[in-house]
């Protein structure tokens, strides 16, 4: 057996889950506390991996930049585009029931990608960013450890403040324009400026996501980032995992994710022309899983709970 | 000479389609006073509601609230201004527990900005602490003590409307705006909501502008009370006059509604 090789895997596994969790919490903002059917999160995890890769790759490539800076400002650029663009968006969006918000972005999702693909001035177009630093180079080289530290690093940082900022007066007023609009305006609440906040905040932790992607992969092209995978994954994850509840969004990211490689490495043993088949059928597992859950545990394995009183943290 | 008016509402129309819902209505609504509003269904009285609070624009005419024209603000400010309204329909925050219900109401709360929620200091936890007090008065004064950290989701209708008062109450406005309170109410927790409402009118000066159906809810609060008729005032009195007045009976019996 290759226990190298088993370690090896092991880290990438968790990475990924960790990344997926960034991804689930960042939605969980707009989801679960505020309401907002944002499914172009592909979009801004995209977004985020090449504004990352630009910034600390190389100079000379062909794309703009790189900056070869260090991997920190990478994520901290990663984060601050996608604000950029939610914001944007946002202003536009924001006055839109949540069916509509949902059309709305998965078209400006579709609109990244796109741009990420022909401006190749600026990304390198279809052929892509190779060459993304390992963070911590310096002093782990390549090891996997490095990036899974920081991934963990970024789920636990994420995670703790937005448990602060869902038992705080901001995250009880979130939940109520999602429960309730026309009451939380009717309670003076500018909803507006709420749902924008919201909205910003959740794609720049999706923006995060990304830029961990990128840092993990250290190649990206616009095929990474069709919507299907990426936005149908973390939605899955957050629902199954318990929207509104961050422990149930970093639960569900670890479960889903568990389910869907551990049926890739299933689907990998299967004679060769049955293998593009079974890349449906775990598409279909994954389908058939959220409506068991739906069905018995609706409001995911970890519902949301609201904040214990007087707990002013 | 009358009291001042608090609402001044001047030839306000508002139409949906070709319908005219509210027909170049004016009327004032005086300070101190609980006024009631009745009238057939259809009448346009939840249409004005929504119009002073600030949910509907209207479509010409002008609003004024505390001597300010309010017309076309968005509902925060007039919010702001010292105006808050409850709705027909119960419209609570069912995850949210009926304690937190309460709690988000206040204005000017620092923990609402960015910087609060994220660095709270001693005045966010302040306001917390105080405005948790406050909403425990609030439960107690409306008997949901024993439901405070249930999901609001799980009240009965009539606690709803009672839950939806306390909303009303935590806000401190000096104007409230009550759409059909006693609807779906039995008459145990009706006794408290008038109760509750008389109290506040009287020791906090509260003036109340209450839609109502139930005659004897409003038979027991409301003085003046006004008739609203194809989106315009048509008699306003005591309950008494105005239920002596033939065309006032006549919007009843000609809307198809029982009289006053």
């Amino acid at each position: 057996m290759d226990w190298a090789g088993l370690a090896g895997y092991g880290a990438f596994f968790l990475t990924m889950a960790g990344i997926y969790a960034v991804l689930a919490l960042g939605l969980n903002v707009q989801w679960g506390f505020t309401g907002q059917f944002n499914i172009g999160i592909a979009g801004f995890f995209a977004v985020g991996a090449y504004a990352s890769a630009i910034a600390t790759t190389a100079p000379g490539g062909a794309h703009l930049g790189g900056f070869d800076l260090p991997v920190w400002v990478g994520l901290a650029a990663a984060m601050a585009a996608s604000a950029v663009i939610a914001a944007a968006v946002g202003l536009l969006t924001v006055t839109l029931r949540a069916d509509y918000l949902a059309i709305a972005t998965i078209g400006i999702a579709e609109i990244l990608r796109l741009v990420l693909k022909n401006e190749a001035w600026l990304t390198n177009g279809v052929r892509g960013i190779a060459g993304i630093p390992r963070p911590l180079a310096e002093m782990a080289g390549d090891h996997p450890a490095a990036i899974l530290l920081v991934v963990l690093a970024a789920v636990a940082v994420v995670y703790l403040a937005l448990e602060r900022g869902r038992r705080s007066p901001w995250g009880r007023v979130l939940r109520a324009i999602r429960d309730n609009e026309p009451a939380a305006r009717a309670a003076g609440k500018n909803v507006l400026r709420f749902r924008l906040q919201a909205f910003v905040l959740g794609s720049a932790i999706m923006g995060l996501g990304g830029a961990l992607y990128a840092h993990t992969v250290g190649f990206i092209s616009p095929e990474a980032f069709g919507p299907e995978l990426v936005t149908f994954l973390v939605w899955v994850m957050l629902i199954a995992g318990g929207s509104g509840n961050n422990r149930g969004a970093v639960l569900g990211a670890l479960a889903i994710w568990l389910v869907w490689s551990g049926t890739e490495i299933l689907t990998g043993r299967l004679p060769p022309d049955m293998v593009t088949r079974a890349g449906a059928v775990r598409v279909l597992l994954i389908g058939v899983l959220v409506q068991v859950i739906l069905r018995w545990r609706p409001a995911g394995l970890l519902p949301e709970r609201s904040p214990r009183r007087d707990d002013d943290a | 000479m009358a009291p001042s008016p608090v609402i001044e509402i001047t030839n306000v129309s508002k139409a949906f389609g070709g319908v005219l819902a509210v027909n170049r209505c004016s009327l004032a609504v005086s300070t101190g006073t609980v006024t009631g509003l009745i009238g057939p269904n259809g009448a346009g009285k939840s249409t004005l509601f929504a119009m002073v609070a600030g949910f509907l624009r209207p479509d010409a005419g002008r609003i004024r609230l505390g001597g300010r024209d309010v017309t076309g603000w968005p509902p925060h400010r007039v919010f702001a201004h010292g105006l808050v309204r409850t709705f027909q329909v119960p419209h609570g925050f069912p995850r949210l527990t009926v304690r937190e219900n309460l709690m988000m109401v206040p204005a000017g709360q620092a923990g609402e900005g960015l910087l609060g929620a994220w660095l709270p200091g001693g005045q966010v936890r302040d306001q917390e602490r105080r405005i948790g007090a406050r909403a425990d008065e609030v439960l107690e004064i409306l008997d949901l003590t024993a439901l405070a950290d249930l999901p609001a989701g799980h009240l009965s209708g009539g606690q709803k409307k009672l839950l939806e008062l306390g909303r009303a109450m935590m806000a401190d406005a000096p104007v409230v705006l009550l759409d059909e309170p006693g609807a779906g109410v039995n008459r145990t927790l009706l006794g408290r909501l008038c109760e509750v409402i008389r109290r506040l009118n009287r020791d906090h000066g509260r003036t109340f502008w209450i839609v109502e159906h139930d005659m004897d809810l409003v038979a027991e609060l409301c003085d003046p009370v006004m008739v609203m008729a194809g989106g315009r005032v048509i008699a306003e009195g005591t309950l008494a006059d105005v239920r002596r007045e033939e065309h006032v009976r006549e919007a009843y019996l000609g809307g198809g509604s029982r009289e006053p």
